[in-house]
């Protein structure tokens, strides 16, 4: 098993912490992981992306050419990352921001309305939960428990009234997702 | 048979290297006779410079470290910061702290380290041979100024003390000199401020020496010493230029 | 099984470095590598260290100076612009014989250069980059775990030998994140440090610290005890990693990330049937030279591709090891770009392709 993805989106979207999400909760299931972020001139545009690998082997390079997985949560990201996405991989497009379908015909692609399902549960900033639960019912390379978990570990003390919320916008990008 | 006079146990052994009239040994003894009056020679770590005073490790009796030119207060820095409770001061020339030593020495009077830095104004650069210093006044002769220091091509020389004493973590800067007893005794009771100051926590102190470079001058001792009042004290007013340390022990 | 952490690069190794007994850190922001100072200033104070921000690089390795002068384990980091300011205090390190760590993170040159990976610093670490006949054990992590676990043997091997120690690591390397398992490394038995001018505290001489030798047969014997220094660095703390050498008629030599990028390539290649393998420096100097010889000798060993984020700087040290015995190649990107590993697997085909 080796999961290549790349996480991309305007600065504030959370495509950097999702990104450490799935490396974080790789870590909890014994996987060897990495991510590896964009940082410099590229940012300044406003878009950022991360690389993250799971896999049950040493990782090599940590850097993708063709990820199996992209997560875009932007217009500009899907432009960029679509055309490198490997054959019979999986695109997640926050279909909130990008009105465009995936063009190509030899991967998979998953819309997800991330905007819109966070809003309507009433807080903008767990679009990226939503997503990352979209990633992990579609890809099955973690349990869901695991992300349940960190959830709570990540929200505590006064901050732990966040944890309903999160967890339900992880819940309704995995209900986006059909087999 | 009673003893009236012996040197300074704050001094080694090691005959001094310095020339005739040179303003260098005097200085070097003050701080030895202050350390040891203090009771510090066990307890402290001083700074040399690159410039005449190079060898300044081998003269004083307590450890010292030989530091880049111009980087003695960075070297302070580090050893008084591990060290908070040893006296740490660098000696250092006007080449050393007023030219390629500037950014140092202005901040670590800036984070108001605690050390003591003495500092040797000569008006020349002693041990590369008479070339001009920051602190040459203007129509001094020097080998790379040989018309004498023109403010249109080089400036004009710089006042360290009173250009510190604008850092709030500077708390006793003076300006002394050592051509004769009175003022010798003078620049002793400097320093010895200088180190209570610094052994009472307070911030940064710096002494400036004005000191006959007789040698790259081109006169005799005695002729150093009166050219020194007449110019360098002119341009360079002696005394206390910033005391904000309050009282000491 | 222990405990594994996720951790991000910059941060590990000053952990690392706390965990190594490092008390005081001393530097200057510069991009790719801020997160050390950053968490430096955090944590240092919490473990009883000193943490101060200078106001340049080369305040910051004259405060290391001064503090592994005063006998305390001192680092400092940067990244390549300020890793050349830092040249005066290593030159004086070494001329002082005091231990000390410099952390380069690498970032592209030359001048301002890029923020982005790179290797441009290979000479410069390894030849000394500063005056003066010497040189500085230079360590090249390719994951975070080596950052963490070199870091900590870092201090030791500066105390050791009373010199400098380089980690050189690159901007990937800060940046990314991964686990790690903290491991206690075994600490060698290090001499008292009897030199250190800290105060007398009651000691009957004064302890001097200085690399100024003014004759010039004092000077000489000074850099022939240095050099006898350097001899047994040579001797004892060479370190590389192999992987499938044992077949290989090309074996890929590489550093840091080009090694991880080149390790899949390897894997990539084998699964197609070439026989490649993989020779990793872990010291660039001391360097393996005299592995990489043996291996030149060897008769299913046709040819090298060395790869690196430079346009070929270890490649000196990999021909002087091969000295002329075998074919050797280079790939490599520069200026911040990481190259691809379909990149270096056409090389190595295209290498293997002549050599059948």
């Amino acid at each position: 098993m080796r999961k290549e993805v790349i996480l991309a989106g305007f600065g504030g979207q959370g495509v950097m912490s999702i990104g450490k999400n799935l490396a974080e909760a790789g870590v909890e299931e014994g996987l060897e992981v990495s991510w590896v972020p964009s940082y410099g001139p590229e940012m300044r545009g406003g878009t950022a992306n991360c690389t993250v690998i799971l896999t049950d082997e040493r990782i090599g390079a940590p850097l993708v050419d063709h990820p199996t997985e992209i997560v875009v949560m932007n217009r500009p990201s899907l432009a960029k990352f679509e055309p490198v996405l490997r054959p019979g991989g999986t695109a997640f497009v926050n279909s909130s921001m990008i009105p465009e379908r995936v063009g190509r015909t030899d991967v998979r692609a998953v819309y997800v309305p991330c905007d819109e399902i966070a809003e309507k549960l009433g807080s903008p900033k767990v679009g990226n939960m939503v997503m990352l639960g979209a990633y992990v019912a579609a890809t099955q390379v973690l349990k869901v428990e695991t992300i349940e978990a960190m959830i709570h570990a990540m929200f505590t003390g006064r901050k732990a009234d966040l944890v309903p919320m999160n967890l339900a916008a992880f819940h309704q990008g995995i209900a986006c997702v059909t087999f | 048979m009673t003893v009236i006079y012996q040197k300074t146990k704050g001094l080694q052994d090691t005959p001094l290297h310095y020339c005739p009239g040179c303003g260098h040994g005097i200085v070097h003894k003050l701080i030895g006779e202050v350390l040891e009056e203090l009771g510090l020679l066990d307890t402290t770590v001083g700074i040399c410079p690159v410039g005449c005073a190079v060898f300044a490790g081998s003269y004083f009796s307590c450890d010292c470290i030989e530091a880049a030119h111009g980087r003695a207060p960075a070297v302070a820095t580090g050893v008084k910061r591990t060290h908070p409770d040893q006296c740490v001061f660098t000696y250092q020339g006007d080449g050393d702290l007023a030219s390629i030593g500037t950014a140092e020495i202005v901040h670590a009077a800036m984070r108001g380290e605690k050390i003591t830095t003495i500092f040797i104004n000569n008006a020349i650069y002693g041990m590369t041979g008479g070339q001009m210093a920051p602190t040459t006044l203007v129509g001094q002769r020097a080998t790379t100024a040989p018309l004498g220091r023109d403010p249109a091509q080089a400036g004009w020389p710089i006042r360290m003390a009173e250009m510190l004493s604008t850092l709030e973590g500077l708390v006793y800067a003076e300006r002394v000199c050592v051509v004769d007893i009175p003022r010798l005794n003078k620049a002793k009771k400097a320093i010895k401020r200088a180190f209570e100051l610094q052994m009472a926590g307070k911030g940064f102190t710096f002494v400036e020496v004005l000191s006959p470079c007789p040698t790259n001058w081109g006169m005799e001792p005695l002729e150093a010493n009166q050219w020194l009042m007449e110019h360098m004290a002119a341009y360079y007013p002696l005394g206390v230029v910033k005391d904000t340390g309050g009282v000491t022990g | 099984m222990q405990k594994r952490e996720i951790w991000k690069g910059s941060e590990a190794i000053a952990e690392a470095a706390i965990r190594a007994g490092c008390r005081c850190f001393f530097g200057y922001p510069i991009t790719p590598q801020n997160e050390i100072p950053e968490y430096m200033s955090r944590m240092l104070p919490q473990a009883g260290g000193v943490f101060v921000q200078a106001e340049s690089e080369l305040a910051a390795i004259n405060m290391v100076y001064g503090a592994a002068a005063s006998g305390v384990r001192a680092m400092t980091s940067s990244s390549s612009p300020g890793i050349s300011l830092k040249q005066e205090g290593i030159s004086y390190l070494v001329g002082a014989q005091l231990p000390a760590v410099i952390v380069n993170v690498m970032r592209g040159g030359p001048g301002l250069g890029s923020i982005q990976p790179s290797q441009g610093d290979y000479y410069q670490a390894t030849r000394g980059g500063g005056n003066g006949d010497y040189r500085t054990v230079t360590l090249a992590p390719a994951t975070l775990q080596e950052a963490v676990d070199l870091m900590q043997d870092a201090f030791d091997i500066a105390d050791t030998y009373r010199n400098p120690v380089m980690v050189l690591a690159d901007g990937l390397i800060g940046q990314m994140m991964e686990p790690i398992v903290w491991q206690d490394r075994p600490g060698r038995s290090l001499p008292p440090k009897t030199w250190a001018a800290e105060g007398r505290r009651g000691r009957t001489h004064n302890n001097f610290v200085t690399s100024l030798y003014i004759g010039a047969e004092e000077c000489e014997e000074h850099n022939l005890e240095l050099n006898r220094k350097y001899a047994a660095m040579e001797a004892n703390e060479c370190r590389w990693e192999e992987l499938m050498t044992e077949d290989a008629q090309l074996i890929l030599v590489a550093f840091g990330t080009p090694a991880r990028v080149a390790e899949t390539a390897m894997r990539n290649l084998r699964q197609e049937g070439w026989n490649v393998g993989l020779l990793r420096p872990i010291t660039l100097w001391p360097f393996p030279t005299a592995r990489i010889r043996e291996l030149a000798g060897k008769s299913h060993v046709k040819a090298f591709l060395d790869v690196e984020m430079n346009l070929g700087q270890m490649l000196d040290d990999v021909n002087l090891a091969v000295n002329g015995q075998r074919p050797v190649h280079f790939y490599g990107r520069c200026g911040g770009a990481v190259p691809h590993v379909s990149e270096v697997e056409q090389a190595a085909q295209k290498v293997l392709e002549e050599v059948q």
